[in-house]
């Protein structure tokens, strides 16, 4: 059983060396929670305050940005739980995960170098992880509680007005890790391609995972050559 | 232009008048960050419901319903004289009925209270509404929904302390009482105070409004109601719909009318702190990310990184140099 | 309403009992808040149910239905023995000094006369003393044991608070309040108004109930004056014009008696309606009688009617019962012996008594006609509408012609209000589809009949080929055509009769007023209370100047009231012996010396002098009648007289069910449910939010009242199993019903004789036409039994049971 490398990851040699990370089914499943999550954040910013609320024209108006908002939020629980069950045990904290975080300076600092060796994602790529996993649950629990076009009857006003505060709150905090995740995608250079190509070079492997490719590597060498 | 009117047992003016409610007479506005000043200050105006005259005809509720040209349902009888059994975005006002012990004479009270908006001066609908001027208010106090300008989120029911607004499954937008201020922009008195035939219900300033309550209340303590007072709930900086209550020291007898009726301190904090700290964090968060991708040094791959993987990759089986 | 709806702002308290004038009044009920506003006048309310008339109230006494005389009278008695009576009226203008025959008695809840096997009394003792002089025998210092008062006060003596509280179940402290409150209208200064409607008149003793709170009314000096008065809260915007234009089998207009078999010709007719005065100086008004009665038939038969021929008395039918009323048109349906029928603006197959029977009725006519604006059930009858009208359409071979007609808003004319304002309006839209006016529906039958009798002939055309019918478009009389001919006009100069050379009203005019009227032929007049009412001055029904000089209510210049504009009847006797007022403070006529001057028309001679004339001027006697005489068939005094279907015996007299006198037809006998089958006591009544049947038919109307229900205490619930709002089966002797149960506080079961008594209230709005929920009517278990006078049928007190149960076929539960 690898420990880090999951089904469809492996490496392909040559110059430079590649090495696939997401499969198709991954990466249309990766873009569907994207665009969601970005209509979303477009959307609901438009109902949360009203010098954002210009982005409701996005939708053609109002009325309609309210009557589609809950159904991406569909979309995107559903997308995105899909792709959950892909990548969660890629996710469980490790002990160098610690070690990570506390040379989080570094991090910021792209001194890979005096960081240690990491699996398929660092601690910051699991954070954001769980974290998306975890907003979305509270988004999609509280967004039905408050989507008036069919539970409106299901729950008392005072829980409705719990609900509302909690889903903005945490549509805040989501759409704060969600600017983390991309800047940093494109910040860390290279990373792009893992989404797009759905492969990464060796050199972007060694550098950010490298147990990760040295399991690819190892696998690759037990396996009988084709 | 005429300022507001006086009472609504008047006959209409029987000269054509301009609508006195347009954009120029807003005190607030939805979703609207800068209002300009209003023009002029209409003299406010409120309705006062007498609670204790109200025979529970329900003469106002046909007559919103036929000013307003709603299509309430016809529903079935749950054993109660409350009939729509709620408020419903095609019936604005509703009697409730309650049939209460006095614990004090233990004989029976049938308390009916006209249930609707009560026209907050600092209405929690408005607060909520994300929508720009689908709820206003005008300076005469009237709260007032601009349909046009719905989104029909529902936001203003989370808002409202009195659990008004109803948001119609049909064409999904927000209703509730608007005081009748397509009557009151042209002096009339809203359709229900006008039908009501006990005149329980009664319109006008709401200084007059209050020295007729002060009448009545007189009237009540004769008659051995020595908690009868005025319902002009502080909580919300008072109403433009008022009560006259027998036991104003109990509201909540009175089909669960709110005793203190404040905006939810759960609405304040989403329509307040959460609004500009959500929105400033996401900001910061965005702003730096660019500065900080313009000024920091982006996280490249080196083409030792690629030799070292390319290495690893053609090594022997069994490890390699960097694993030993 | 001896007063009108304005006049009650002028009241100090206001008794509401045997009505729920919130509720079915709503409109005139703002002048109850007007006094108690204003005035500070109290409210209160006697009713078995707490109405929202109850909740309005300062007090609220619960009472069984059908025992409001006991409670009535339990008043009158506390009134004597606590020495609240007026004194000074009660002498002047009651009968309660006049001595009456020494055959009259009471026993056993019976008065001296009863014939069992008549069920009739033999009135002849029911009456006054006559003098040598020919005149009543009176002792003004009520000292004489046989004296009216005296009677009066043996005949209450049996209602103490205890037996009232016995008969009607009202705890006595609560009866003792009320009686205080009422005491308290004594003083010549404080008024009570009385309101009061079909709770009072819908029982077999229906007049009884009213008579008990007149005398009432009269021994606290309240009758005649501002702010008092008995105020009959009629139940139609019209159903006042109806009885004043005399749409019963028994009456012509006006209050006008049609003949009886007994009395073959003119003179037999008028001899027994002389009203020679029975006191001195006394004006009995009802002496012009023949004045009225000619001008009557010259208004029908023009020309045709002649001194000769009895002024066409002849064409007049006579009565070989009492009345034709609609029990007895539905018993002769039944028994096959009515073919036909014309049902014009109503729907008895809710309205009346015993649906079944009306149905079965019904189902034996060859036709039926019904003229409505609306659908109603009566033009359906034959249609199967599943439970709620469980009918074998194909056994049914009765022809329906259903014909639309205009609603009154859709109509120009006059409606005659509770306070007998006679008030013009004009139409505010036209009609839809096929809908005619009744004017016109009612030409065209007539002219198409007329046309059959001159072509075919027939056993007496004359009544019908004569027929006055001078209208400019005889295809449509125009409403003020009818209005006019109403008024009356002269039809030959009328002269000064102390100076024949002086013409007062030129042939062809109008006639001012009913005062202008000749029983020589010489004038004509459709309804003559009506007189006055569109005269040469124009049409006084249309006039809207609302000035009231001193706000007394009185509004003079508003539209016309009968008679002779007079808004408040008995007006006279608003003030003192010396003719001023009782209370300065609410002056309606004072005495100026030479005449009567005041707010209102005097209700006497302008110059009758006070003190020699009687107030009460349509009476022989001059004075109001505690002592009714031999004028009402059920006793010269009110007495307590139990339900047909009560659920206690009567504790009079046991063996006595319901009133003694009241028309039973045989066939209903079986019909009649006991206490042990049938242990609950129902009540019918409206809801605000419905008129009748016809609100069912509106949307708006529909949605604040939708569905049928019953209302019962919680009590009676747990005791039933019958939970809020769910279904349950009420059914009496004579039908069974489905409803929704609303369980109530408003009704609590009452101890009456020793027993529990549960009430179940059941509103009478829906039916199985309309735009509400398909119901039922509560004459689906209502007997068939009318009032002893006058056959209203009693829908206000009879038996039934009560079960939880499932929906009617095809209801979603």
């Amino acid at each position: 059983m690898p420990r880090y490398a999951q089904p469809g990851d492996e490496v392909h040699p040559g110059h430079p060396v590649t090495v696939s990370r997401y499969g198709p089914l991954a990466r249309l499943n990766h873009w569907i929670t994207a665009l969601s999550l970005i209509l979303l954040a477009l959307s609901g910013l438009a109902m949360f305050h009203p010098s954002l609320f210009f982005l409701s024209d996005l939708f053609g108006g109002g009325q309609n940005t309210r009557a589609f908002h809950p159904w991406i939020g569909v979309v995107l629980f559903a997308s995105f739980f899909v792709f959950f069950f892909q990548l969660w045990r890629a996710n469980l904290p490790e002990r160098t995960d610690v070690v990570w975080l506390s040379r989080i300076r570094d991090v910021v600092a792209g001194n890979e170098e005096s960081l240690p060796e990491l699996g398929k994602y660092n601690a910051g790529q699991k954070f954001i992880f769980w974290s998306m996993a975890f907003l979305i649950l509270v988004l999609i629990g509280t967004g039905i509680v408050i989507w008036d076009r069919y539970f409106e009857t299901a729950t008392t006003i005072e829980t409705q007005r719990v609900a509302v505060l909690v889903h903005s709150i945490a549509a805040v905090l989501i759409i704060c890790i969600f600017i983390l995740h991309v800047y940093a995608a494109i910040w860390t250079r290279g990373t792009l391609r893992a989404m797009t190509r759905g492969t990464v070079t060796g050199g972007w492997a060694w550098r950010h995972h490298r147990k990760w490719l040295r399991e690819l590597a190892g696998q690759r060498k037990t396996k009988p050559a084709k | 232009m005429n300022d507001s009117p006086r009472t609504a047992v008047s006959n209409p003016p029987t000269q054509s008048m301009i609508s006195n409610l347009g954009p120029g007479d807003l005190v607030r506005r939805s979703a609207t960050e800068s209002l300009p000043p209003p023009e002029r200050q209409l003299t406010p105006v409120a309705k006062l419901i007498d609670v204790s005259k109200c025979i529970g005809c329900k003469a106002c509720q046909s007559a919103c319903v036929e000013w307003n040209d709603t299509t309430p349902a016809i529903g079935e009888n749950v054993g109660v004289y409350t009939n729509p059994h709620d408020l419903t975005e095609n019936m604005f006002t509703l009697m409730r009925f309650t049939e209460w012990v006095n614990p004090e004479t233990d004989s029976l009270e049938w308390l009916i209270r006209k249930d609707g908006c009560m026209h907050c001066a600092d209405p929690g609908c408005l607060k909520a509404c994300p929508a720009p001027g689908a709820i206003v208010q005008y300076t005469n106090g009237i709260v007032d929904f601009i349909h046009e300008n719905c989104i029909g989120c529902g936001y203003c029911v989370k808002g409202c302390p009195f659990n008004i607004p109803r948001i119609s499954k049909a064409d999904h937008r927000s209703y509730k009482c608007t005081l009748c201020s397509d009557r009151v922009a042209v002096g009339q008195g809203p359709a229900c105070a006008k039908a009501c035939p006990t005149q329980a219900i009664v319109f006008g300033t709401k200084e007059d409004m209050k020295a007729h309550a002060a009448g009545r209340i007189e009237d009540l303590k004769s008659r051995g109601y020595s908690n009868a007072g005025l319902y002009d709930p502080p909580g919300v900086g008072g109403t433009h719909v008022m009560y006259v209550l027998h036991h104003a020291d109990k509201p909540h007898i009175y089909a669960g009318l709110p005793d203190d009726p404040r905006i939810s301190p759960i609405v304040q904090t989403w329509k307040g702190l959460t609004k500009y700290v959500g929105l400033a964090a996401m900001g910061l968060l965005a702003a730096g990310s660019v500065v900080h991708g313009l000024f920091a040094r982006p996280n490249r791959v080196a083409p030792e990184d690629e030799a070292h993987a390319e290495q690893l990759v053609e090594s022997p089986p069994g490890g390699s140099r960097e694993t030993a | 309403m001896t007063n009108a709806w304005t006049d009650i702002k002028n009241t100090d308290l206001v008794v509401v009992m045997g009505g729920n004038a919130a509720e079915a009044h709503p409109c005139g009920f703002k002048w109850v808040t007007e006094a108690k506003a204003h005035r500070g006048a109290r409210l209160i309310v006697v009713d078995p149910r707490y109405t929202r008339t109850a909740s309005v109230a300062d007090f609220y006494a619960p009472i069984r239905q059908g025992t409001d005389i006991a409670f009535l009278l339990g008043l009158i008695r506390w009134c004597m023995e606590n020495d609240k009576v007026q004194w000074e009226y009660t002498k002047a203008f009651t009968n309660a000094s006049y001595i009456v025959k020494d055959g009259f008695g009471y026993q056993d809840g019976l008065f001296t006369g009863y014939d069992e096997e008549k069920r009739d009394y033999d009135r002849s003792s029911w009456d006054y003393v006559i003098g040598e002089d020919g005149y009543a025998v009176t002792d003004p210092t009520l000292q004489h044991p046989r004296c009216v008062w005296n009677l009066l006060k043996q005949h209450v003596n049996f209602y103490t608070p205890e037996m009232v509280e016995r008969i009607c179940g009202t705890p006595k402290e609560k009866f003792l309040k009320v009686a205080q409150m009422i005491g308290e209208c004594s003083s010549p200064t404080r008024t009570m108004t009385s309101m009061y409607a079909l709770g009072w008149t819908q029982h077999s003793h229906g007049a009884q109930n009213i008579r008990a709170m007149a005398m009432l009314q009269l021994i606290l000096g309240n009758i005649g004056v501002r702010g008092g008065g008995m105020n009959a809260l009629r139940g139609h915007s019209n159903i006042q014009g109806l009885t004043d234009l005399g749409l019963m089998s028994h009456l012509l207009t006006g209050y006008l008696n049609m003949p009886t078999e007994q009395e073959a010709d003119f003179e037999t007719y008028m001899k027994s309606r002389q009203f020679k005065p029975l006191r001195p100086g006394q004006t009995s008004y009802w002496q012009n009688y023949r004045k009225f009665m000619v001008s009557f038939q010259k208004a029908m038969w023009g020309d045709a009617a002649t001194a000769e021929n009895d002024w066409a008395y002849d064409y007049l039918s006579k009565l070989d019962v009492p009345a034709y009323d609609v029990l007895r048109m539905f018993e002769l349906m039944n028994a096959g012996r009515v073919n036909g029928y014309i049902c014009q603006g109503f729907n008895p197959v809710l309205a009346f008594p015993n649906r079944g029977k009306i149905t079965a009725g019904l189902s034996k006519l060859k036709f039926l006609v019904t003229m409505d604006p609306l659908e109603t059930e009566t033009a359906r009858f034959w249609e199967n509408h599943g439970e709620f009208n469980d009918v074998d359409t194909r056994a049914i071979q009765t022809e329906v012609f259903q014909l639309p007609t205009t609603c009154f808003a859709e109509e120009e004319g006059s409606l005659t209000n509770s306070g007998r304002w006679l008030q013009w309006h004009w139409a505010g839209g036209s009609p839809p589809g096929e809908a005619q006016h009744d004017t016109w529906i009612m030409a065209q039958i007539f002219l198409r009949m007329r046309e059959l009798y001159r072509k075919e002939g027939g056993a007496f055309p004359d009544p019908i080929l004569n027929l006055s019918w001078e209208y400019h478009d005889p295809n449509e009389p125009e409403p003020e055509e009818l209005a006019k001919e109403i008024n009356g006009r002269a039809l030959r100069d009328l002269t000064d009769p102390s100076d024949p050379a002086k013409v007062l009203v030129p042939a062809g005019k109008q006639v001012v007023n009913f005062s202008q009227l000749r029983d020589d032929g010489s004038t004509m007049c459709g309804c003559w209370i009506y007189s006055g009412c569109f005269n040469e001055a124009g049409n006084n029904m249309a006039r809207r100047d609302n000035h009231d000089p001193d706000e007394t209510g009185a509004y003079l210049g508003w539209t016309f009231a009968w008679p002779l504009n007079r808004r408040t009847l008995y007006n006279r006797a608003s003030a003192d012996l010396q003719g001023r007022p009782w209370d300065p403070s609410r002056k309606l006529l004072e005495w100026d010396g030479t005449k009567w001057t005041g707010y209102d028309v005097p209700d006497i001679a302008p110059n009758a002098k006070p003190g020699e004339v009687g107030p009460f001027i349509m009476n022989q006697e001059g004075v109001s009648r505690l002592f009714s005489r031999g004028m009402m068939r059920d006793g010269p005094f009110p007495a307590h007289m139990e339900p047909f279907e009560s659920p206690v015996p009567n504790v009079l007299n046991p063996k006595m069910r319901g009133n003694p006198v009241a028309r039973i037809f045989e066939s209903d006998v079986a019909q009649f449910g006991t206490s042990e089958e049938f242990p609950y006591a129902a009540t019918s009544y409206r809801l605000t939010e419905h008129f009748h049947y016809w609100t069912k038919h509106n949307r708006v109307n529909a949605s604040l009242q939708p569905e049928f229900f019953v209302e019962i205490s919680e009590e009676l619930a747990a005791e039933k199993g019958i939970t809020l709002g769910g279904w349950v089966r009420v059914w009496s002797k004579r039908g069974s019903v489905k409803a929704k149960a609303v369980v109530t506080k408003r009704i609590r079961p009452l101890r009456c004789d020793g027993k529990v008594v549960h009430v179940i209230g059941i509103p009478l709005h829906w039916g199985f036409v309309g735009a509400a929920k398909k119901g039922f009517g509560p004459n689906s278990l209502s007997p068939f039994v009318g009032e002893a006078n006058i056959e209203t049928p009693g829908y206000k007190a009879f038996l039934v049971n009560i079960e939880p149960s499932t929906p009617p076929a095809g209801v979603v539960a």
